[in-house]
C-alpha cells in the first residue's frame, strides 16, 4: 500500500504535517475504486448530455416516417424510434432533461430540507416540535399523488415539474439536517458565537449550515436517484415531460412498450438511466464511507 | 447438548420453508389449461373490454365500453342483423309505417319476458322513455329521441306533461311513436341503448328512477331482457354475464357467458391475449401491428368502423379566425403516410368529414393536400411563408396513438409551411374541459357514429351545437341541415347533405385525418362475429367452435 | 408500552383531520366535476347532476357535510366517475388486494433482502458479496416498470409458467410480488450487510468466534439484532413506498387494488374517490409507522428509556 502521507516511521523525528477531515475524507475517496468510476461516469454523461446541441448527430425531433423503428445501423448508431427520429439524439438530449430535472428538483429538495431542518433543529422547543409534526404529517401522504394530480390540473411544465418533484422528497433532507444542527448546536464553537451576541439568523447561516454541508452533499447524492425514478413514474404515467422533448423516462417507457419488436429502444435508454443511477449510488456511498468517519464497513 | 440439537433444526427449519414455498409456486410439469382452451370447451367468451365501465344503465352512460355489455343484458324494439346491421325485429315482431313515415307502430311479440320473469309490455317501453328524457336524470343521450314529437320540449322543461310526446301505448303489445319529421334512419336509431327498455319496477325498488345513484344495476338486482343476465361484477376486474333463461330467443343463443375484463392497458391486454387469457381484445397497440400482420394475420382483425379523427379548430380567436389559414393547415398534411407508416391499421385518409358509403352517401367534397396552394393562401392571409403566425398551440389527450400524430403534423406544419405548433398534453377530463370552454387552438378531435347516416356526423356543427365545440356558425349550414331533416325523398335528402358538407369543408372549423378502422385481435374459434361499421355484434350470435378435434 | 401506542393513535387523529381538510381543499381548488363526458350536455342536465351531488350548496356547506359524513358515518361519499358505487364500496373491494400484493411485496423483499445481505456480510470483498450487491444494485436503478413487462414476457410468455394479468389464482401474486419488491429488496440487502458488518467488527464477535461458537450461532443469536435495526427503521418509508410502487404494478399486471383507484380518481378529478383513497393510505401508513416504532422499541431496548 503506498502511503501518500508522511508516516512516522518514515521521518522520523520531523512534525507530522495534519489532516484535515477533508483531505483524508478525499484520500478515503479516490481509494475506493467503484466511487471514482461512478463520479467518472456522471462527468462524462452529463457533459455528453449538456453538449448536446454540438455533439448530437441528428436532431431529436426529426421526424421521417420512412426510417421508423430501424435498428441501429451506420447512419444511426442506436437505431430510430416508431416516427424515425435518431434514438441517439434522443437519448442525449433526453439526459439533458432527465439530469437537469434531477439537479433542479434535488436542489429545491435541498434547499427547502436544509433551511427547514436548521431552523428547526436551532430553535428548537415549541417551533421544533410543530414544524417535525408537519414533517410527519407530510411523511404520512402518499405525497406522489399531489405531485399527479397538480401535472394533470395544472399542465405539463418542466418547471412545474421538478418544483413538484423536489417538494416531495426535502422531507429525509430535513430530519436529518435538524439531528445534525442539534448536535452541532452543544459544541462550543456556537456557544461563542451565541456569547458574542450574533443574532439567530447569522448563526444558523454562517456557522450551521456550512458544517452539515458534508452531509448534505452526501444524502444529495442519494436523493438524485429517487427523484429521476420518480421523474421516470411520471412519464410512465403518461405525465412526462411534453412531446416532442424527450427525457430519459419517456424513453424508457416508450421503450418497454414495444420491447419485443423493438429493443434497442428499451436497451439503449435504459442502459444510460441505470449506468447515471448505479454512478450516483456508488459515488453516494463512497462520499459517506469517506466522509462518516465512524463508519467502519471496511 | 439438548439445546444444541434443538436449534440445530431451527436453524435449519427457515430454508426448509423457503425452499418449499418456492417449490409451491413452481409450476412444475403440468400443462395448465389456459382461460380460453377452458372457455372454448365451457362456451365462455372473454372479451377485453377497455376501461371499467361508469354505470349499467342504459339511460345514464354514453362510452363504448358500457354499450358493450348493456347490449348483452337489454334489447330494444329492434335489433341488428349480425353481418350489416338492418334491423331485424326485436321486441317489436312487426311493425307498420305510415305513408307520410312519420307514424310507427310496433307489434310487441308474446313471448317477450324480463329476466325475472314478467312479460315485456308496451307500457314497459313507454316507461323507459319517460324516464330518459326526464331532466332531472340528467341523460346525455337523450337527444337521440328529440326525432319524436314534442321530445326535446319535455326533455328541456318546456313542456312537462310527458302524454304529449309522440309516445302511445295502444294496448300491452302495441306501441306507437310520432316523429317530427320522416326520418329514414329511424329503425337503426332504434338500435342504439338509449332506446332499451327498463324494468321501471325494478329501478323504483333500489331507489327514484328518475334520478341517479339508484343501484338497481347490479348483479342480483339487475332486470334485463336481453340474451344474458349480469352474474358478477367487480370493478376494475371482471363483469360476468350468463345465458338468460327467458329470453324469447334463448334457442338461439349458443354461448354460456360472456366474461368483460377491463383491461385499459394496451399493451397488458396484448399480452393477456397471448397468454391465451382472452378471445377478443378491445385494441392493439400500434407497435405491434407489423408483428400481427407478418406472422398471424388470422388473428389480426381490420375491420370497418364509422368514424372520423380529426382536428378541432377554434375559430372565435386570431388568427385560426381565417379560414385561410385553417384551410392552409388542413392542407399542408400528408395523411397517407400517417395512415401507413403510423396507425398503420388500413385506416383511409379523410379528405372529408362523413365516411365515404354512409347510408349511400359519398360526398363530392374533397380536400386537396396541395403545398403550393397551402402556401398561397398562407401568404394572402397575411403569412407568407409563416412569417407572422404566432406559435399554435396543438392539444391532445394522453394516448401514444395521438402524441404520435401530432408529432408528425407538428414536423409537416414546420417543414411544409415554416408554421410553428407547440404540442399540448392534458389528462382526458382536462382535455375534454378545455375542448368544452374553447380554451384552445387546435384540439383533437373524433366521432364515431351513433347510428349510419351522414346527418350523425353533420348535425354536430349547427350553431350552438353542444358537441359543436369550435365556435363556429354559419346559418346556411344550419338551414341546410333542418331541411335535409324535413326532406322526404332520400336521394334529394343526401343532395342537401352534399351541399351542407361543401359549406364545412369550405370554411374547415374541423380539420379531417382520417377514417377509423377497428383494429383488434380474435381468435379463430370465435364464430358468427362479423365486422360490422358501428362495431356492434350482437351476442345471441356469436358462439365458440375450436378448430382442433 | 401501551402509553406510547395511546399517545401516538392521539396524537394521529388531528393529523388525519388535518389531512381530511387539505384533501377537501385541494378538491375544491380542481376543475371538472362529475359531468364531464364526449357527448356535450345541456346546462340543465348539468344543473340536476350537481345538485344530485349537493355541488350547488355553499362551499362551507359542503365542507360540513362532508367531515360530518365522514366522522360520524364512514362514509367517504359517491364516486364521481363510476357513479352506480360509493367510494367505501370500491375501497372495501380493492383495499384487501392491495394489502395482500404489499404483504408479498414486502415479504419477498424482506426474506430475500435479508438473506442477500447476510450472505454479503459474511463473505466480504468476495464474489459472494459483490454479485449479490450488484444485482441488488440494479434492483434500485431499473424502475419497476421495465422489470415488470420483462419479468413478464419472460416467466409469462415465454415459459408459460404464469398468466399475464389478473389476480385469480395462487400464482397470480408471484410477479407482482417480485416486481413490487425488488427496489426494497436491494435496499434491505444494502442496509443488512451494513448493519451486519458494523457488529461483526465488534469485539464480541471475535471474543464468541474465539470460543468455538457456530457461524450460525454468531450470527443468530449476536448479529441479526443489530442488522436488522437499520432495516426496521428503513421499514417506515419502505412502506410508504410500496404503495407508490403499488400503482405501477397494479396497473402493469391489471390487479384490482386501492392503488389503481388512487391514480385513476387523479386523472379522473374523481374528489371523493381521491379524498377517500388519501384519508385510507394516510392512515394505513400512520398505522405501518406505529407498529415499526413498536418493533424498533423492542429490537433495541436502549429506545426505551429515551422518550
Amino acid at each position: 500500500m503506498t502511503a501518500e502521507f508522511p508516516t512516522t516511521t518514515q521521518h522520523a523525528g520531523e512534525i507530522e504535517p495534519g489532516h484535515s477531515l477533508w483531505q483524508d475524507a478525499w484520500y478515503r475517496l479516490r481509494k475506493n475504486k467503484m466511487a471514482v468510476i461512478g463520479a467518472i461516469f456522471i462527468a462524462l454523461l452529463t457533459l455528453a448530455s449538456f453538449l448536446a446541441p454540438l455533439i448530437a448527430p441528428n436532431s431529436y425531433e426529426k421526424i421521417d416516417l420512412a426510417l421508423a423503428a430501424s435498428p441501429p445501423s451506420h447512419a444511426h448508431w442506436l437505431g430510430t424510434d416508431s416516427l424515425g427520429r435518431d434514438l441517439l439524439s434522443r437519448i442525449l438530449y433526453g439526459g439533458r432533461i432527465s439530469l437537469s430535472v434531477g439537479l433542479a428538483a434535488t436542489l429545491v429538495s435541498v434547499i427547502i430540507g436544509v433551511l427547514y431542518g436548521a431552523i428547526s433543529g436551532y430553535l428548537g422547543g415549541r417551533v421544533d416540535v410543530v414544524l417535525m409534526r408537519i414533517v410527519d404529517i407530510i411523511y404520512s401522504l402518499p405525497f406522489v399523488i399531489f405531485v399527479i394530480l397538480i401535472t394533470v390540473v395544472f399542465g405539463r411544465n418542466i418547471i412545474l415539474l421538478f418544483m413538484a418533484i423536489g417538494a416531495v422528497s426535502w422531507l429525509d433532507m430535513a430530519r436529518i439536517v435538524r439531528g445534525q444542527v442539534m448536535s452541532l448546536k452543544k459544541q462550543e464553537f456556537i456557544e461563542a458565537a451565541r456569547s458574542l451576541g450574533l443574532r439567530k439568523r447569522r448563526i444558523i447561516l454562517r456557522h450551521m449550515i456550512p458544517n452539515v454541508m458534508g452531509t448534505v452533499v452526501i444524502y444529495s447524492t442519494l436523493i438524485v436517484p429517487s427523484v429521476m425514478l420518480l421523474e421516470a413514474f411520471l412519464s410512465f404515467l403518461g405525465l412526462g415531460v411534453q412531446a416532442p422533448m424527450s427525457s430519459w423516462g419517456t424513453l424508457i417507457n416508450d421503450g418497454a412498450k414495444s420491447v419485443e419488436e423493438y429493443p434497442w429502444l428499451l436497451i439503449f435508454p435504459s442502459l444510460f438511466f441505470s449506468t447515471t443511477l448505479f454512478s450516483l449510488n456508488f459515488l453516494g456511498d463512497g462520499l459517506r464511507d469517506a466522509l462518516d468517519v465512524r463508519s467502519s464497513k471496511d | 447438548m439438548r439445546f444444541e440439537f434443538s436449534t440445530l433444526w431451527l436453524r435449519r427449519l427457515p430454508f426448509c420453508l423457503g425452499a418449499l414455498a418456492m417449490l409451491s409456486f413452481f409450476p412444475g410439469c403440468t400443462k395448465r389449461q389456459t382461460l380460453v382452451e377452458a372457455g372454448d370447451h365451457d362456451q365462455i367468451l372473454h372479451i377485453g373490454n377497455g376501461t371499467e365501465p361508469q354505470e349499467l344503465d342504459p339511460d345514464i352512460v354514453t362510452g363504448v365500453q358500457e354499450y358493450h355489455i348493456i347490449m348483452s343484458l337489454l334489447e330494444g324494439l329492434v335489433t341488428e342483423d349480425p353481418v350489416d346491421l338492418h334491423p331485424v325485429p326485436g321486441v317489436a315482431e312487426r311493425w307498420d309505417i305510415s305513408p307520410d313515415r312519420k307514424v310507427y307502430t310496433f307489434h310487441l311479440r308474446a313471448n317477450a319476458k324480463w329476466s325475472n320473469g314478467d312479460p315485456v309490455t308496451a307500457q314497459d317501453f313507454w316507461e323507459s322513455y319517460k324516464r330518459i328524457l326526464t331532466p332531472s336524470l340528467g341523460s346525455e343521450y337523450s337527444y337521440m329521441h328529440f326525432v319524436v314529437k314534442n321530445a326535446e320540449a319535455y326533455n328541456t322543461g318546456k313542456i312537462t306533461d310527458f302524454s304529449q310526446v309522440g309516445y302511445k301505448v295502444i294496448d300491452d303489445h302495441t306501441l306507437q311513436i310520432t316523429l317530427n319529421n320522416s326520418t329514414p334512419y329511424f329503425l337503426s336509431l332504434l338500435t342504439h341503448q338509449s332506446w332499451y327498455p327498463v324494468n321501471i319496477r325494478t329501478v323504483a325498488k333500489y331507489g327514484d328512477p328518475y334520478l341517479r345513484g339508484n343501484k338497481w344495476t347490479r348483479p342480483g338486482h339487475y332486470v334485463g331482457n336481453g340474451a344474458f343476465v349480469l352474474a358478477k361484477w367487480r370493478v376494475n376486474d371482471v363483469i360476468e354475464v350468463r345465458k338468460s333463461p327467458t329470453n324469447w330467443d334463448r334457442d338461439r343463443v349458443r354461448l354460456n357467458a360472456i366474461r368483460f375484463y377491463p383491461i385499459d392497458n394496451e399493451d397488458t391486454e396484448e399480452r393477456a391475449f397471448r397468454a391465451g387469457q382472452l378471445h377478443i381484445t378491445e385494441t392493439l397497440p400500434l407497435s405491434k401491428i407489423d408483428y400481427y400482420k407478418a406472422n398471424y394475420p388470422g388473428l389480426l382483425k381490420i375491420g370497418p368502423y364509422l368514424g372520423t379523427y380529426f382536428y378541432r379548430v377554434n375559430v372565435t380567436k386570431p388568427p385560426l379566425n381565417d379560414k385561410r389559414v385553417r384551410k392552409a393547415l388542413a392542407m399542408a398534411i400528408d395523411r397517407g403516410s400517417i395512415v401507413t407508416n403510423v396507425m398503420k391499421g388500413g385506416q383511409l385518409p379523410a379528405y372529408n368529414l362523413v365516411p365515404p358509403g354512409t347510408a349511400g352517401y359519398t360526398s363530392r367534397t374533397h380536400l386537396e393536400e396541395n403545398i403550393a396552394e397551402a402556401k398561397r393562401l398562407l401568404a394572402e392571409a397575411g403569412y407568407p411563408g409563416g412569417k407572422g403566425l404566432p406559435t399554435i398551440e396543438l392539444l391532445y389527450n394522453t394516448s401514444e396513438a395521438h402524441r404520435t400524430i401530432a408529432e408528425a403534423i407538428q414536423q409537416m406544419w414546420r417543414t411544409r409551411l415554416g408554421v410553428n405548433a407547440q404540442l399540448v398534453n392534458q389528462e382526458w377530463k382536462v382535455y375534454l374541459d378545455s375542448q368544452r370552454t374553447l380554451n384552445y387552438q387546435v384540439c383533437r378531435g373524433s366521432w364515431i357514429g351513433d347510428y349510419v347516416d351522414p346527418n350523425s356526423f353533420l348535425d354536430m356543427w349547427l350553431t350552438g351545437g353542444g358537441n359543436n365545440e369550435t365556435g363556429w356558425s354559419n346559418p346556411e349550414y344550419d338551414r341546410l341541415i333542418a331541411q335535409a331533416a324535413a326532406t322526404a325523398d332520400p336521394a334529394g335528402r343526401l343532395e342537401v347533405f352534399q351541399k351542407a358538407e361543401a359549406i364545412l369543408m369550405d370554411e374547415m372549423p374541423e380539420i379531417p385525418i382520417y377514417f377509423y378502422t377497428r383494429v383488434y385481435l380474435k381468435r379463430p374459434e370465435v364464430k358468427g362475429w362479423y365486422p360490422t361499421l358501428l362495431d356492434n355484434h350482437p351476442y345471441k350470435y356469436v358462439y365458440l367452435e375450436s378448430e382442433k378435434k | 408500552m401501551l402509553r406510547f401506542i395511546f399517545k401516538r393513535v392521539l396524537e394521529a387523529i388531528p393529523v388525519l383531520l388535518i389531512v381530511a381538510t387539505l384533501t377537501f381543499l385541494l378538491l375544491k381548488i380542481m376543475p371538472g366535476g362529475p359531468f364531464d363526458t364526449e357527448k356535450v350536455t345541456t346546462p340543465e342536465i348539468k344543473k340536476q347532476i350537481e345538485s344530485y351531488y349537493g355541488l350547488d350548496k355553499p362551499v362551507w356547506k359542503q365542507y360540513v357535510d362532508y367531515m360530518d359524513r365522514l366522522i360520524f358515518h364512514g362514509d367517504l361519499g359517491p364516486s364521481y366517475k363510476y357513479f352506480g358505487w360509493s367510494v367505501n364500496e370500491l375501497l372495501a373491494g380493492s383495499l384487501p388486494i392491495s394489502l395482500e400484493l404489499g404483504c408479498y411485496g414486502l415479504a419477498f423483499a424482506l426474506v430475500f433482502g435479508l438473506i442477500a445481505g447476510i450472505i454479503a456480510s459474511l463473505r466480504k470483498n468476495t464474489a459472494g458479496d459483490y454479485v449479490p450487491m450488484s444485482i441488488a444494485t440494479l434492483g434500485i436503478c431499473i424502475p419497476s416498470f421495465v422489470t415488470g413487462p420483462l419479468l413478464i414476457l419472460l416467466f409469462a410468455l415465454k415459459l408459460r409458467w404464469f398468466n399475464t394479468s389478473g389476480w385469480y389464482f395462487p400464482r397470480d401474486r408471484v410477479l407482482p410480488a417480485i416486481t413490487l419488491g425488488l427496489y426494497y429488496m436491494a435496499y434491505i440487502s444494502r442496509l443488512t450487510r451494513g448493519g451486519m458488518l458494523e457488529i461483526l467488527n465488534q469485539d464480541f464477535i471475535r471474543t464468541a468466534r474465539a470460543k468455538g461458537a457456530s457461524e450460525w450461532r454468531v450470527i443468530w443469536k449476536h448479529s441479526l439484532r443489530g442488522g436488522l435495526l437499520s432495516v426496521v427503521s428503513f421499514l417506515g418509508p419502505a412502506i410508504s413506498g410500496i404503495i407508490t410502487g403499488s400503482l405501477v404494478v397494479e396497473t402493469i399486471f391489471q390487479i384490482p387494488g386501492a392503488a389503481r383507484f388512487f391514480v385513476m380518481a387523479a386523472f379522473n378529478l374523481d374528489g371523493p374517490m381521491l379524498m377517500g383513497t388519501t384519508l385510507v393510505f394516510a392512515v394505513l401508513i400512520i398505522v405501518m409507522n406505529l407498529l415499526v416504532d413498536i418493533a424498533q422499541v423492542w429490537l433495541n431496548p436502549r429506545l426505551r428509556f429515551e422518550e
